[in-house]
């Protein structure tokens, strides 16, 4: 019984160490994603440099495609842009823009301005469809297989060990598997 | 003249609290009874991307448009419970507040009363052990 504030104190500092423990990975804030293995949501939406057309997600299918959501509003997409654009030119795979709540103008200079990665940009002015996406700030980029399958997500900024570690193996596999 | 300070004081505070209202495009309801099932459900909600704050309280951009998208979904008739589930389909579990009762989450909504279970079990072994003596311990040397 003497040893029990003893006992009490260990099995406390365990649940600490544990919960020390269990929060080292340093995206620990990023929401589990729920679409991998599930089909992408359904969209239609207007491609930013014909506003006329809209492009749906059936569109898009029979070739696995990247999909990045960003805005010309957002500092971190900016960060990766030179990441992406290294990744775009390689020409691996379609590189297709989300842009997300933006002014079509501002998102056109932007582009032009720091130079255009993607093989297609759509836009999404109110928001709808990046929700049906779950994404919760920008950038998010979502690789989708043929099938319209989603395979693989990174929230936040990707960097050039991201795609070298996640997003190539992740294609290599989507690849090897149809 | 005190009093007048004081009045121009007041509306100038009310003008600031107007121009807190940062929402570019403010909801609007059809009745009492939808803003209040509204914000009965958007309390219950997290904000995905300011991750302390209720839906109801956010101010982030996405927060906006969850909140619009959450009424435009009572408008087309989801009960509050398709409501939550297409949320938690999109962003999962998190954006409940209050976790469900389900397998994983047996152990957080039951062990608070396991651990008061324990506790009175060891209480009662105290209590029965000593309930025979009158006599102090000898054993004083314990300080606790």
């Amino acid at each position: 019984m003497r040893w029990l504030p003893l006992a009490m104190f260990a099995a406390l500092a365990v649940l600490l160490a544990a919960g020390v423990w269990l929060s080292r990975r340093p995206d620990r804030d990023v929401l589990p994603s729920t679409l991998i293995g599930k089909p992408a949501p359904t969209f239609s939406l207007p491609v930013l440099h014909e506003p006329g057309r809209l492009v749906s997600l059936a569109d898009l299918k029979g070739a696995p495609f990247v999909l990045n959501v960003w805005g010309s509003w957002c500092p971190t997409c900016r960060e990766e842009h030179p990441v992406l654009t290294r990744f775009a030119e390689t020409k691996r795979v379609r590189v297709i823009g989300l842009d997300w709540k933006d002014d079509p103008a501002d998102a056109q200079r932007w582009l032009e301005q720091f130079g255009n990665p993607y093989w297609m940009v759509l836009t999404d002015q109110d928001g709808g469809t990046v929700i049906d996406f779950g994404v919760a700030a920008a950038p998010e980029t979502f690789l989708v297989d043929g099938n319209g399958i989603v395979r693989w997500k990174k929230a936040g900024a990707m960097t050039d060990a991201t795609i070298r570690d996640e997003l190539l193996p992740a294609l290599v596999q989507l690849e090897r598997g149809r | 003249m005190i009093r007048w300070l004081c009045v121009l004081l007041l509306a100038c505070a009310s003008t600031l609290a107007l121009a807190q209202v940062s929402d570019p495009a403010p909801l609007r309801f059809n009745d009492r009874a939808e803003e209040q099932r509204f914000h009965a459900l958007v309390t219950e909600l997290r904000c995905v991307m300011c991750q302390n704050q209720s839906l109801a309280d956010s101010n982030a951009m996405v927060a906006h448009d969850m909140r619009r998208e959450v009424l435009a979904w009572m408008r087309q008739g989801k009960t509050d419970a398709q409501i939550q589930d297409a949320l938690v389909a999109r962003y999962g579990e998190f954006v409940l507040y209050k976790p469900r009762i389900e397998e994983k989450t047996w152990l957080l909504w039951f062990g608070p009363a396991l651990l008061l279970l324990a506790g009175g079990f060891v209480v009662a072994r105290v209590v029965r052990r000593h309930a025979g003596d009158k006599t102090i311990p000898a054993d004083d040397q314990q300080e606790w």
